[in-house]
């Protein structure tokens, strides 16, 4: 069965909102949609951030001086569940995926564009209620991964907030992922393979399978929680005859996934970026394709290596520690791919060249601490320590984040018809990468050390290390202010950037900027070759 | 190769093509129910987990009566062969036919429910009294909450069946078709959570 699509029904601008108050609207649009959950998620990572902030200068003391102790772990706990569930999660999958899969698929809109709109609605209450549960009598202080009993002895209104408000964004993130899912599927342009798909295509496939196997599991397992919480029933407290290890199987079923859930779609807009910049086809399509559903595969078989010290028997250590470190082959496969596309190209430095090359330098140092971490006899040491802190933010930061920045200053053309300043972006860059190495790096050393992460105090013997690491956080909060100061020059009086800047061959860029309303002017083009710079194709293409 | 103003061939092909596309909200709803799917999946390996390493304290056993159960899956089993009669129905036009097995599934839906709470009310222990009876009440909680809800989309789609002013018809057969599928797996549930919970 086939259904016809009304042009009226569908085009019925009139009945929406004009200009900016469209972005207050329950818009059905993917791209409205996609600035959306950007501009929600950059506001929700401003407070994370000030909150990171507030964690660091309580840090540059060994005593609790700046903040009592209850306070710090309130404070980390929400900085860590706004900073995954409100800014990369969102950002990475629902606002570049909804602004570009239907532009790479060659559509006119996502697969359900209501159930879109619902996702993303869902974002702005539910990222209410849980700055809110900060100020309800007892906050959450269990951390961003909730472990009971922690979680279940603690003052438990604002942790029965921080779930129900979890429970949301993981349905907004389930309704996203099986968006993806079939707009990739089944909407794909007449006469488009799969195999001619842009990267970050494939990247949304496997992290949207990723969401649809694993956030329900989550979901499962909170409200499990809350029963414990709200009902007294015992699953996951000792007291009541209960298992804590179990809940810790559970949650990370999901969680680690999430980390690639959370890193896969940026692996995808590198590899859109870096061919565009370096004038090279992207290197080694092929393997990118298998190396990401290599990691989709892997990615569900890996959670327990975060529980090597949670009682786990040797074979179970044993077959996560393999598993783990299987995942590294399809991880450098797409790391060796991006330097090979690099390698001989004509590379333009700018901003958003910048930071997807410190995207790769940081994160094969955070991949490498990674492989360091599933070895069993290795992270028994550093379990729970500033070394796993430093290690995620390598991936999560150092990987994602600069990913986020990368491609705003490529797609900000495209969004807004305007060039973004490169003197501002590039300064941005140089103080986010100064200013990222100088917090992070010297937390392997604390960790080494033996200093424990989710503390207020610490040995003074580490006093000073961690006053650098302090200086690196305040370097970072810095670097947001050339970055907005850079937006909103640039979207009053930027250069105009005309439709294509980049001379990118991508479809999103073959229509006007900003694009019109359903995307094109007549039909959706066919780009069989995203990646075909420098042949002799685009060379005829000029001539004409 | 990028082909903006490329060949008419193409863009004749396509100008039909491009107005319509394929039906793909079933697609959709298989991607919804894998996920749902996956939530009983943590449940059922909770329950497992729990069984094979938490001791119960004494006096609690991991057995149950069966006559109810069993007779809750045939109910579930037969109302399965009924909603198909009514898709077979309306398929042929029979919206009165339909509308008369889709009433009977959601009433074989609603002696289920009845059975269940009946069930539960002779049960000889409550929700907190040890874990089997937490996990107990959570998987067949969650799972009476999905036929409740099936058994209220039913009651919709049979009043929406009927003669005269229906949105149901032949031609538009989506919603039943979706809510059969939805009932098939909640169905399908029960006869894992049944093997499991009570079998096993």
């Amino acid at each position: 069965m086939t259904i016809s699509i009304d042009p009226q029904k569908t085009n019925n601008e009139s009945l929406q909102p004009k200009g900016w108050l469209r972005y207050f609207s329950f818009s059905l649009d993917h791209k409205v949609i996609g600035i959306q959950y950007l501009v929600c998620g950059f506001l929700f990572y401003l407070i994370g951030g000030t909150l990171a902030s507030a964690i660091r200068i309580e840090l540059a003391s060994p005593m609790s001086d700046f903040m009592p102790r209850d306070v710090y772990n309130q404070v980390l706990t929400l900085h860590g569940t706004i900073m995954i569930f409100l800014w990369i999660v969102p950002v990475v999958n629902g606002a570049f995926g909804n602004y570009l899969i239907p532009f790479y698929v060659g559509a006119r809109d996502m697969a359900f564009p209501r159930l879109n709109a619902v996702a993303f609605w869902l974002i702005p209450p539910s990222g209410l209620m849980l700055v809110a549960s900060y100020f309800v009598e007892g906050a959450a202080q269990a951390g961003w991964t909730a472990y009971p009993p922690l979680s279940i002895t603690t003052p438990q209104s604002g942790q029965i907030i921080w779930i129900l408000s979890v429970l949301l964004l993981g349905g907004s993130s389930i309704f996203g992922g099986i968006n993806f899912i079939a707009t990739i599927i089944k909407l794909r342009r007449p006469g488009l393979k799969l195999m001619q798909l842009p990267m970050y295509c494939w990247a949304m496939l496997g992290t949207s399978l990723l969401v649809v196997l694993s956030t329900p599991v989550l979901a499962g397992t909170l409200i499990l929680l809350s029963f414990d919480i709200i009902a007294n029933t015992g699953f996951f407290n000792p007291v009541l005859g209960g298992n804590v290890v179990v809940y810790q199987h559970l949650f990370w079923f999901y969680s680690h996934p999430a980390v690639y859930i959370m890193v896969l779609p940026a692996f995808g807009l590198v590899s859109e970026i870096l061919p565009v910049h370096a004038r090279k086809p992207l290197f080694g399509y092929t393997t990118m394709v298998f190396s990401i559903m290599g990691i989709v595969v892997l990615g569900l078989v890996v959670w327990a290596h975060h529980m090597f010290t949670s009682g786990t028997p040797p074979w179970m250590r044993l077959f996560f520690t393999i598993a783990t470190a299987f995942i590294a082959v399809p991880t450098g496969i797409k790391f060796f791919n991006w330097v090979a596309t690099l390698w001989g190209g004509k590379i333009s430095i700018n901003s958003a060249m910048l930071f997807s090359c410190g995207f790769i330098i940081n994160f094969v140092f955070g991949g490498i601490t990674g492989v360091a971490l599933a070895q069993v006899p290795f992270d028994i040491h550093v379990h729970d320590t500033y070394f796993v802190v430093a290690h995620f933010h390598y991936i999560v930061y150092g990987g994602t984040v600069f990913i986020i920045f990368s491609s705003i200053y490529h797609w900000f053309p495209k969004v807004t018809g305007k060039m973004l300043n490169e003197k501002l972006g590039i300064l941005h860059f140089i103080i986010t990468f100064i200013g990222f190495n100088l917090c992070f790096a010297p937390q392997h050393w604390l960790g080494l050390n033996g200093m424990p992460r989710r503390v207020a105090e610490y040995d003074p013997q580490f006093q000073f290390v961690n006053q650098i690491s302090s200086l690196g956080a305040l370097l970072m909060a810095i670097s947001t202010i050339p970055f907005l100061i850079n937006v909103f020059l640039s979207v009053r009086n930027g250069k105009y950037a005309g439709d294509n800047p980049w001379n990118a061959l991508t479809p999103e860029w073959l229509t006007s900027s900003p694009p019109p309303i359903e995307n094109w002017e007549g039909e959706a083009p066919l780009v069989e070759e995203p990646y075909g710079y420098g042949k002799e194709i685009l060379n005829e293409n000029k001539n004409i | 190769m990028t082909t903006l103003d490329s060949s008419k061939e193409i863009q004749k092909n396509n100008s039909e093509v491009n107005e319509t596309h394929e039906d793909f909200r079933m697609f959709g709803l298989i991607t919804f129910l894998i996920a749902d799917g996956m939530t009983f999946a943590g449940f059922f390996a909770a329950y497992l987990t729990y069984k094979a390493v938490n001791p119960l304290p004494d006096g609690a056993i991991y057995e149950l009566e069966l006559p109810i159960p069993t007779l809750n899956t045939i109910l579930l089993l037969v109302s399965s062969a009924t909603f198909h009669k009514a898709g077979k129905a309306l398929l042929k036009d029979k919206n009165s036919e339909s509308q008369k097995w889709l009433s009977f599934t959601a009433f074989l839906g609603i002696i289920f429910l009845i059975c269940q709470l009946f069930e539960y009310f002779h049960l000889p222990f409550g929700l907190t009294d040890n874990l089997f009876a937490s996990t107990f009440y959570a998987l067949t909680g969650f799972h009476g909450l999905h036929v409740t809800l099936g058994t209220l989309m039913i009651l919709i789609i049979a009043w929406q069946s009927r003669i005269n002013g229906g949105r149901l018809t032949s031609q538009n057969m989506f919603p039943l078709e979706a809510v059969e599928l939805y009932w098939h797996f909640v169905d399908g549930i029960w006869v894992i959570l049944f093997i499991i919970l009570y079998l096993l």
